[in-house]
């Protein structure tokens, strides 16, 4: 199933970020800038695609668009969020740079950034905004991934619901299907 | 920067932004009279509430967070037989809980104002009185509804909005009720079905409780802001601290604090108690004084007694198809049959419910729109990934079914508010201490809920059937009885004009004032209630 820059939009929406058209979605301009230490907002985006790689079913295509075209949105409206994600990110990087090869999480292969993900418990913690690694990284990267993907209506219909809570897509969904 | 200062003139100062409050306050600013609102919470950003619905969803926060409760502000202490998750049940700012709430609005029944309490208190006013009122606030709140219950008490007037269609599932429950003789129709909602009063029509988001993102659900911003459009002044984040009285008795000071660490003194002529059920009688108990040793209004020693909320009782199962859950964060279908004669027994196509000769409280059944789980919030919580987190979700999904329930509890004067001196809140006020107990008739009422919606279930040919009974139950979030309504001074607070029997210039507009609970979500009565209030109020002015 393709994951379009419309979902992407919709995702924002149910991330309360109101975007005027899809035209206007960041991915068209250039990408956020963060903070003067530690990574950028490329380095997020990076990141984040490659969690999404891990986290994303396989039966999802065009994940690195609509990744992209979410995440730069949300990190250029929320700095708050963009803040965390950008330490949390940096931080992973340092984990990285120590256990593995590479320097980046963003550019481990599938499997590695999988196991790194295992390596620190991130599929049995508890999302934290702030605290411990592992609790951020499941706050700020898989769980905003998640959220962006099964609130939106393609990420819904994977799993059996065309308008998932968070999305507003009207409420004649409930209805008997014609 | 806000003005927190006192008004220099105030014909009436409404204490609380709730439906009651904010209701109270544009009926009399309209009315050209100088209103002061003095609100305990802050005002919230409309721009904040789609950040506070992904809050909803993602699960860092508990659904208190989603609107800041929580905190020394908002301290108290449950120390009655079952613990009361007070915090679960209440908002503190502008608008209130009902910026939280989910928006079902029903009249009460007329049996509810002829029921007689265990130590023979009644209701002093009826259906007849309140009617009227009713009318005014179904239009005030914009709610969405047809006349299709026959149980329902008589009204005149269409509702101001068409109904929500019943959902794909309601026609699942609907068969099954038929053959079982079992009555369906559909429930008033405070949400636009269509735009209404410069607000849109409901688009669907499904976070209905704790927030609404688009605003087509109803909260009492709404009546704040026309208040203010017609003069009323709103200050936020200044709980007031204790009402001092005169030499006459009469309400002469509201002392509150602001952020700066001020207290500042708001004189009127007139108050208007609107702080919720649990609120309204800790601040009467908190303006104790020598010439009020028990508390204000309290000489009948009734102000925090006879607590009262709804209980929950529920019943949910599998089916072998699809149901359609999720879509909607609401309910279209509800039942009523049960209510005035709980124990009755039904004869349908096909079966029946067979008769209770026990003694037992109202209950109100609901046919849930929102069973088994949330596919997004499963996904943020589980301890997968991947395509394992997709086949998890795609098997959990799909299928269930769920009948909810209100019953009605029996109003005791052991179940209580009163203060905790041992804590304080972040003005060093003692805090509230909620004693909640359920009696044998809410057991016994609770355990015929679950067995009519068992019976229910079963007929529809569900799987797995589990129930919410009286070991699992809690409370709906609905205060009631703890400053109540009577003729008779010596056992209760208020008259039938809403004014306090003690202080002459000093009335409630709240759950607080019913004398029995019945089992119908509460805010509709509150809000016809509230514009009693303003119109007793108005005629003292
Ligand atoms: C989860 C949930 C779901 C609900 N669903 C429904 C439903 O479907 N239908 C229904 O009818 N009802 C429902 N309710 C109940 C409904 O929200 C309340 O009945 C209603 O909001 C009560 O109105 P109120 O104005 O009396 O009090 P509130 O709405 O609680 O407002 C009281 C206000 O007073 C303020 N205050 C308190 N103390 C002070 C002080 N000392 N100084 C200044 N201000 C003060 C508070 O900050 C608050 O803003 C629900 C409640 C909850 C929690
Ligand atoms: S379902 Fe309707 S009323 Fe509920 S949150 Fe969504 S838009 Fe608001």
């Amino acid at each position: 199933m393709e994951l379009s820059r419309r979902d992407a939009l919709v995702a924002l929406a149910s991330a309360g970020i109101a975007v005027g058209g899809i035209a206007t979605l960041s991915a068209d301009r250039d990408p956020p800038a963060v903070a003067d230490d530690g990574p950028d907002a490329e380095a997020i985006l990076s990141t984040l695609t490659t969690v999404a790689g891990v986290v994303y079913p396989s039966a999802v295509a065009n994940v690195d668009t609509f990744v992209e075209s979410y995440a730069a949105e949300r990190l250029r409206r929320r700095p708050a969020y963009r803040e965390g994600a950008r330490a949390t990110v940096s931080d992973l990087d340092d984990y990285v740079a120590v256990h593995t090869d590479s320097e980046r999480y963003a550019d481990l292969d599938t499997a590695t950034a999988e196991a790194i993900l295992h390596r620190l418990g991130v599929d049995s913690a508890a999302p934290e905004r702030a605290g411990s690694i592992s609790g951020r990284v499941r706050y700020y990267l898989v769980n905003d991934l998640l959220f962006a993907l099964y609130a939106s209506p393609t990420g819904g219909e994977l799993v059996g619901i065309e308008n998932p809570q968070g999305h507003p897509g009207g409420r004649t969904h409930s209805r008997r299907p014609e | 920067m806000t003005d927190r200062t006192p008004s220099e003139r105030a014909d009436a100062c409404v204490v609380g932004s709730g439906p009651a409050g904010a209701l109270v306050a544009h009926r009399l600013a309209s009315d050209g009279y100088d209103v002061v609102v003095l609100e305990a919470g802050p005002r919230f950003s409309r721009d904040s509430r789609e950040e506070r619905m992904e809050r909803a969803v993602r699960p860092v926060d508990g659904d208190p967070d989603v609107w800041d409760v929580g905190g020394e502000r908002d301290a108290y202490r449950s120390t009655g037989r079952r613990f009361y998750p007070l915090n679960a049940a209440r908002v503190k700012g502008v608008g209130g809980t009902t910026l939280h709430w989910q928006g079902m609005v029903m009249r009460y029944h007329e049996a509810d104002f002829e029921r007689t309490t265990p130590d023979g208190a009644t209701w002093p006013i009826d259906y007849a009185d309140l009617r009227p009122y009713y009318a005014e606030a179904e239009a005030a709140l914009g709610v969405a509804g047809a006349s299709d219950n026959p149980f329902a008490p008589p009204r005149e007037e269409p509702y101001p909005l068409p109904p929500f269609e019943p959902s794909y599932s309601d026609s699942l429950f609907a068969e099954a009720c038929e053959r079982l003789g079992v009555v369906t129709h559909s429930v008033p909602n405070a949400r636009n079905s269509e735009g209404y009063d410069g607000r849109s029509a409901c688009v669907g988001y499904g976070t209905c409780q704790p927030v609404c993102p688009s605003g087509a659900k109803y909260d009492a911003s709404v009546h704040v802001r026309k208040a203010e459009n017609e003069g009323a002044r709103v200050v936020d984040r200044a709980p007031v601290q204790r009402l001092e009285t005169d030499g006459d008795g009469r309400v002469e000071t509201a002392v509150y604090a602001t952020p700066d660490g001020a207290e500042h003194r708001q004189t009127a002529r007139q108050f208007v108690l609107a702080c919720g059920g649990v609120e309204t009688p800790r601040l009467l108990l908190l303006s104790q004084s020598s010439d009020h040793p028990d508390g204000l209004a309290n000489s009948s020693g009734a102000v925090g007694r006879y607590f009262m909320d709804h209980c929950y009782a529920g019943a949910d199962g599998r089916l072998d198809e699809e149901t359609r859950q999720n879509h909607v964060g609401f309910i279209t279908t509800e039942c009523h049959q049960f209510y005035d004669d709980p124990g009755r027994a039904t004869q349908g196509t096909d079966g029946s419910v067979p008769r209770s000769d026990a003694d037992l409280s109202p209950i109100k059944l609901e046919f849930l729109n929102y069973a088994g789980p949330s596919p997004v919030e499963m996904a943020l919580s589980g301890e997968e990934w991947g395509d394992d987190l997709r086949d998890t979700l795609e098997a959990a999904y799909g299928d269930h079914v769920g009948m909810g329930g209100l019953v009605g509890q029996t109003p005791r004067p052991e179940n209580r508010v009163t203060l905790d001196t041992s804590t304080t809140d972040d003005h060093g006020n003692p805090v509230p201490d909620v004693q909640w107990s359920l009696d044998a008739r809410t057991r016994r009422s609770i355990e015929r809920a679950n067995e009519i919606q068992t019976r229910v279930l079963t007929e529809m040919g569900a799987r797995a059937v589990s129930t919410v009974g009286p070991d699992e139950t809690g409370p709906a979030y609905h205060h009631m009885g703890t400053t109540r309504m009577g003729e008779d001074p010596e056992k209760s607070v208020v008259d039938a004009r809403l004014r306090t029997h003690d202080v002459a210039n000093l009335s409630i507009a709240s759950s607080s004032v019913f004398v029995t609970s019945g089992a119908l979500n509460p805010t509709l009565t509150i809000a016809a209630l509230a514009l009693k209030t303003a119109d007793h109020v108005r005629a003292d002015l």
